[in-house]
């Protein structure tokens, strides 16, 4: 009985872990899949400007770091990647950036942008949550 | 150090005598900011010898050198100020009262006045006025010029360099453009009364949609109507606008480091080259191609220079004007021929912040009419490292380069890594000559002001 007790309460225990680290572990994968898709992204169209760190460049082009407009509403950070933005719009604790950021919505698919933002938001010191083709989507669809 | 001399190089500025006052306000405001450890001030700070009482230390004497700072032999640096911020674009005057520009207003003030009145070489009397940031500034014939992003100010200095209307400038110039991207207003006067405007493109490459991939570039480019240039306009004339302006000088993207050269009597420029070859085309140029080019240029101007500005750039290894490609360009092709060759061709996005002609005596010989040039250092050369955060030498002899250009005062950045990441712990900016032939060069990171001088 005692025997029989242990064996089924560490087999719920056993099922209990293992649905515990699988849930997070597939999850864990899509994310990091994404991430990985966005780095790609991110070297080829982001870096040049927002550099290998994220750091930006000094009143040129804001750093990706723990700012509100990156970890803030995805919606308006998707709008920002897609319409771009006139310079001298983003203002970091009193520092502005003067360059234009280039509009992207012909240029990156909305994939790209869910993968590039999530691998920004997970990044340079930066933990978020993931950014959904169907919130960039959401955003492509408010902009008009 | 030497000891200042009295013929000063920098005389043809103005002459005027240098008898020394100690206005309360000021001497209040140098001692708060001591105290707030704003300023490293001579009696403050354990680096600083702190003269015995009573004794006048001698001018020109000792002050710690900063070995950070590599140099030549025989030359040696010095902070004079740090903690200014944003500073820009620096002035000494006659008396070798240091003015300096910020970018960014700190405690309100866009221009500080530093004065070493008690002549251990470090300012000791600080005062800030002016509410406008900005880049540019300027001494000629008893006034102070300095500008904010839109427009020129000038204020009036009395005998001893102090400014005797810091809240009531005269506007000289007003109405530029500033859309953000290159707005710095850098400035330059000569001696026959004319004041010279930097006005930057605010675009990369005048393309229909700024730095976008695939975007055509403009034909004409609509935006060398009122940017993209140097404006000269009168020196003493309030109110001028572009009506009343001339542009000077066209086919410039951008300018900030700029000096009227007293041996030619010629304006000189340095030109930022344009941005992103391989981000916009990757077809015709790969990442390292894109590193180094364009050539940023400095440039001799005369009235109606024309550089070439969107529709070419200089390639510094095939030593021609290549046709952009936003313009049909395909790396090779060259185009705009009547457009102006550089005098000297730098590699790609150092951005040159600060150019000085040197006319003092105090450096060897081969340093004479010279030119020194300030390298903000690069952000645009990724995934190679970036590159700059120094001070450069060109020799001149007849008004022409005599030589190579070398590095003269380097690792302002704090070592190869942050050089290469670009997270310079300091970026040079502004340059400036003081009355003893020394060289003062800002840093727009921390705000350190350094002093340049050499002892055989």
């Amino acid at each position: 009985m005692n025997r029989l007790f242990v064996m089924a309460s560490t087999a719920l225990l056993a099922f209990l872990l293992m649905s515990q680290t699988q849930k997070p572990a597939a999850k864990g994968g899509a994310l990091a899949a994404s991430i990985a898709r966005g780095k790609v992204v991110y070297e080829s169209t982001c870096q040049p400007c927002h550099m290998a760190d994220g750091g930006g460049a000094p009143n040129m082009n804001p750093p990706l770091s723990r700012t509100k407009w990156v970890l803030g509403d995805k919606v308006k950070l998707a709008q920002i990647v897609l319409k771009g933005l006139p310079g001298g719009q983003i203002e970091i604790d009193g520092d502005t950036f003067h360059n234009p950021m280039p509009a992207q919505e012909s240029v990156l698919s909305d994939q790209q942008i869910a993968d590039v933002l999530t691998f920004v938001r997970n990044n340079f010191g930066n933990k978020a949550s993931a950014v959904t083709v169907a919130e960039v989507k959401a955003s492509r669809g408010r902009m008009k | 150090m030497k000891q200042p001399t009295k013929k000063s190089p920098t005389s043809e500025r103005t002459n005027r005598g240098s008898r020394t006052s100690f206005p309360h306000k000021t001497l209040h405001l140098a001692m708060g900011l001591c105290m707030m450890g704003l300023f490293a001030c001579a009696g403050n700070s354990d680096k600083a010898p702190a003269p015995a009482a009573g004794s006048t230390p001698a001018a020109g004497a000792e002050i710690p050198k900063d070995t950070s700072i590599k140099l030549p032999s025989g030359f040696s640096a010095s902070i004079v100020a740090e903690g200014l911020g944003k500073a820009r674009h620096i002035v000494i005057a006659p008396n070798g009262v240091v003015f300096v520009k910020l970018e960014r207003l700190k405690d309100g003030k866009g221009i500080y006045r530093l004065q070493d009145t008690n002549g251990d070489g470090k300012p000791d009397q600080v005062t800030g006025f002016g509410k406008f940031g900005g880049t540019g500034i300027a001494i000629k014939k008893g006034y102070l010029y300095a500008s904010s992003n839109e427009d020129v100010y000038r204020f009036k200095l009395d005998d001893n360099f102090n400014v005797t209307n810091p809240d009531n400038p005269e506007k000289i110039v007003t109405g530029l453009i500033d859309r953000h991207q290159h707005e710095s207003k850098s400035i330059a006067l000569d001696n026959d009364g004319n004041l010279y405007v930097n006005i930057g493109a605010y675009s990369n490459s005048c393309q229909l949609q700024d730095r976008t991939k695939g975007s055509p570039g403009r034909q004409p480019c609509p935006i060398l109507d009122s940017a993209g240039g140097i404006w000269q306009f009168k020196a003493d004339q309030p109110g001028q606008t572009y009506g009343t302006g001339v542009r000077y000088a066209t086919g410039l993207r951008n300018v900030v480091g700029l000096d009227w050269n007293t041996a030619t009597n010629t304006l000189f420029v340095m030109q930022h080259g344009r941005d992103q070859l391989h981000d916009l085309f990757p077809d015709l140029y790969d990442t390292k191609q894109s590193a180094e080019l364009p050539a940023e240029c400095m440039y001799e101007l005369h009235k109606g220079s024309n550089c070439g500005w969107p529709y070419i750039y200089y390639d510094e290894f095939q030593h021609k004007k290549i046709l952009a490609p936003e313009y049909g360009g395909d790396s090779k092709k060259t185009g705009a021929e009547d457009a102006q060759d550089p005098v000297v061709a730098f590699p790609g996005h150092l951005a040159p912040n600060g150019l000085l002609f040197y006319t003092g005596n105090q450096f060897p010989e081969k340093y004479k009419n010279g030119a020194f040039v300030a390298f903000h250092g690069s952000w645009n050369r990724a995934p190679e490292p970036q590159k700059g955060y120094f001070v450069a030498f060109v020799p001149f002899s007849n008004g022409k380069p005599s030589g190579e250009w070398e590095v003269f005062a380097d690792n302002f950045s704090g070592g190869p890594d942050k050089t290469a990441s670009g997270r310079a712990t300091y970026r040079p900016c502004g340059l400036a000559q003081g009355p003893d032939g020394s060289i003062y060069v800002t840093d727009d990171s921390k705000g350190n002001v350094w002093k340049i001088s050499y002892k055989k």
